[in-house]
């Protein structure tokens, strides 16, 4: 069994075709692999007989010749993506209950290659948190633990928003998964949990039935254990839609390709900008020479490094702390008790939405359409939401500027490994904090990529960050290819199954 | 906010109730002097932006640089009730049922 659970999706791709194993055994592999894990909470919904009959369906098509790019593997799904028939929640208990009449595009982008649904995965509210603690499923744990120091025996955050499909992934409970990212949703819980997590150009992945945060910043990825996984399942989700109007009409580079140039040739001449910016206060020596490490990785494989300035870098956290929950309140107008979700009787119309939406929201998004009510309200708009517009469009620019010199940018992915479930959810303001290195690619709306790159002193997983010019993922999966080379990080969760 | 506004910015009671009210959102009493402390906190420390000179610079809504695309004004789907209903809290003959609204 653990021999089945350590393949890569990669690996058992090649191992389906090769008929050494049948997409049934896969599938009920992972199937028990979340039964031994389930006290991880990262699963909301499990879908195991969908799961059996998919599995099945896969081995016909194995056996015709007639496989797709993912046939026969076994993904849990976020639960921000709508699935046709399936309970969706966005883990909010004002969607308890709502069974989408339709499939999102990115998953059925999965099912159409052939993969496999083993449920659904649990996440902070309406992707709104860096911990998944804001869920109303309860916390998620993270599969590792600290080997020593203040944190040994404490149960840790996996990060978040995707914290439990980067916890499911951990404890190999699913074979891939697909994340949301908003202001480093994917790339954070990738960090803390020792995974490969991609936040491609904004439009790359539909956003059609993904359950809207901040749509101007939400984009769909894949979180995997290796970038060879990774360049094989963002393969597979991206697509042009025209059900979504901010989709891009433009093609993939092809980046399994782009994977196998890098492993084979390296990136001889690629240019690297070591942003001076990312250097903030308090940060961990550690992180600072993990970072330099990196910059060497690279050099070692052919890259010139050389330092760059992103000035309005220090207004991305602040600036993005405007946008989304003004973007927020507006899309969450649309729980209001009447289509479809909870409702709570009220004596008017506005008494019945007020009720239902005070109880159906947890405190942190409360607060946030609160402060986004609030940015949006007369008076307010230009000084905050203008002026918030305003800086990402400096902060764009100072992108544009340094790629016209670089080809990427290397930074850390986080500013910490994980921590102490609980030790930071009472304080907003240092949550935000998780987020400083990641929010200014969604803000760009370019690519990024988290890649894990080491252990903290306590044995926890730290990940270096790739940043690249729009519509260049091939950038990233050829940086990332020799990032994770070099690293080889070959660590394994303690709580992962086996 | 001016440009070299330094001051702390306090949100108090009322102007909670004034926001949950644009909101549409039933904020419970006890939680409105936490809330006070926690907006202000976040609020304060937007108040940063203030000091990055923005004149003269575009805001920027949309990252894709593109135009939204057009389409032929065609029905491509619709005719079904019962999947739109699916949800709804209440439902009667293929309506969404709300609270009397007219007096």
């Amino acid at each position: 069994m653990s021999d089945i659970l350590s393949m890569t999706a990669v690996a058992a791709r090649q191992a389906l075709d090769n008929k050494t194993i049948s997409a049934v055994e896969l599938t009920e592999a992972y199937i028990k692999a979340a039964d031994d894990t389930a006290d991880n909470n990262a699963y909301v919904l499990r879908t195991s007989d969908k799961a059996m009959e998919m599995a099945k369906a896969s081995d016909k098509r194995l056996a015709k010749g007639e496989a797709g790019l993912l046939e026969g593997i076994p993904i849990g799904i976020k639960d921000m993506f709508c699935t046709q028939g399936v309970e969706t929640t966005a883990s909010s208990a004002i969607l308890k209950g709502f069974v989408p009449p339709y499939e999102s595009t990115v998953t059925e982008n999965l099912w159409q290659d052939g993969a496999v649904m083993l449920g659904k995965i649990n996440c902070d509210e309406f992707a709104m948190g860096s911990a998944n603690e804001t869920s109303a499923f309860g916390a998620v744990t993270n599969p590792w633990t600290a080997s020593e120091g203040p944190l040994q025996g404490k149960a840790l955050t996996p990060g978040g928003s995707s914290g439990g499909s980067a916890a499911a992934m951990a404890a190999r409970s699913t074979l891939l998964a697909p994340g949301t990212d908003t202001g480093g949703s994917i790339r954070q819980p990738a960090a803390f949990c020792g995974l490969v997590g991609m936040k491609p150009t904004y439009g790359r992945c539909s956003r059609r039935g993904i359950v809207a945060f901040a749509s101007s910043l939400d984009q769909a990825g894949p979180i995997t254990r290796d970038v060879a996984d990774c360049a094989l399942m963002m393969t597979s989700m991206a697509s042009y839609d025209s059900g979504d109007s901010t989709s891009i009409d433009a093609p993939l580079p092809d980046l399994m390709d782009a994977f196998a140039t890098a492993k084979n040739a390296g990136i001889k001449g690629m240019r690297i900008g070591i942003p001076d910016e990312y250097t903030v206060d308090g940060m961990p020596d550690q992180i600072a020479s993990l970072w330099e490490t990196g910059r060497k990785w690279l050099e070692d494989a052919g890259a010139v490094c050389v330092p760059v300035s992103l000035p309005h870098t220090q207004y991305a956290l602040p600036a993005y702390y405007i946008i989304a929950p003004a973007e927020a309140s507006s899309n969450l107008a649309r729980y209001d008790g009447v289509r479809y979700g909870l409702r709570v009787d009220g004596a008017s119309l506005d008494d019945m939405y007020a009720k239902t939406r005070g109880a159906g929201f947890g405190d942190e998004v409360k607060r946030r359409i609160l402060i986004g009510t609030y940015v949006l309200s007369a008076g307010y708009y230009d000084a905050y939401y203008i002026k918030a517009q305003k800086i990402r469009r400096l902060i764009q620019n100072d992108f544009t500027n340094v790629f016209a010199d670089v080809d990427a940018l290397l930074t850390p992915s986080t500013p910490s490994s994980a921590f102490a479930l609980g030790d930071e959810s009472k304080d907003p303001l240092s949550m935000f904090l998780n987020d400083v290195f990641t929010v200014p690619a969604n803000l760009a709306g370019i690519p990024a990529i988290s890649v894990p790159a080491g252990l903290s002193s306590d044995g926890l997983p730290l990940g270096l960050q790739l940043i690249a010019p729009s519509l260049r993922e091939d950038t990233l999966i050829k940086g990332a290819a020799i990032l994770e080379s070099a690293a080889g990080f070959d660590h394994v969760a303690s709580g992962a199954a086996s | 906010m001016t440009e070299n506004n330094s001051e702390q910015h306090a949100i108090d009671t009322s102007t909670i109730q004034k926001i949950a009210r644009l909101a549409r959102m039933e904020i419970q009493p006890e939680r409105e002097q936490a809330l006070c402390g926690e907006l202000s906190t976040i609020i304060s420390w937007i108040e940063q932006l203030g000091e990055c000179d923005t004149a003269n610079v575009e805001p920027l809504a949309s990252v894709t640089g593109h135009s939204l695309p057009m389409r032929d004004d065609v029905v491509t789907a619709g005719n079904e009730p019962e999947a739109v209903l699916s949800n709804a809290p209440e439902e009667a003959s293929h309506f969404f049922v709300v609270p009397k609204v007219i007096e």
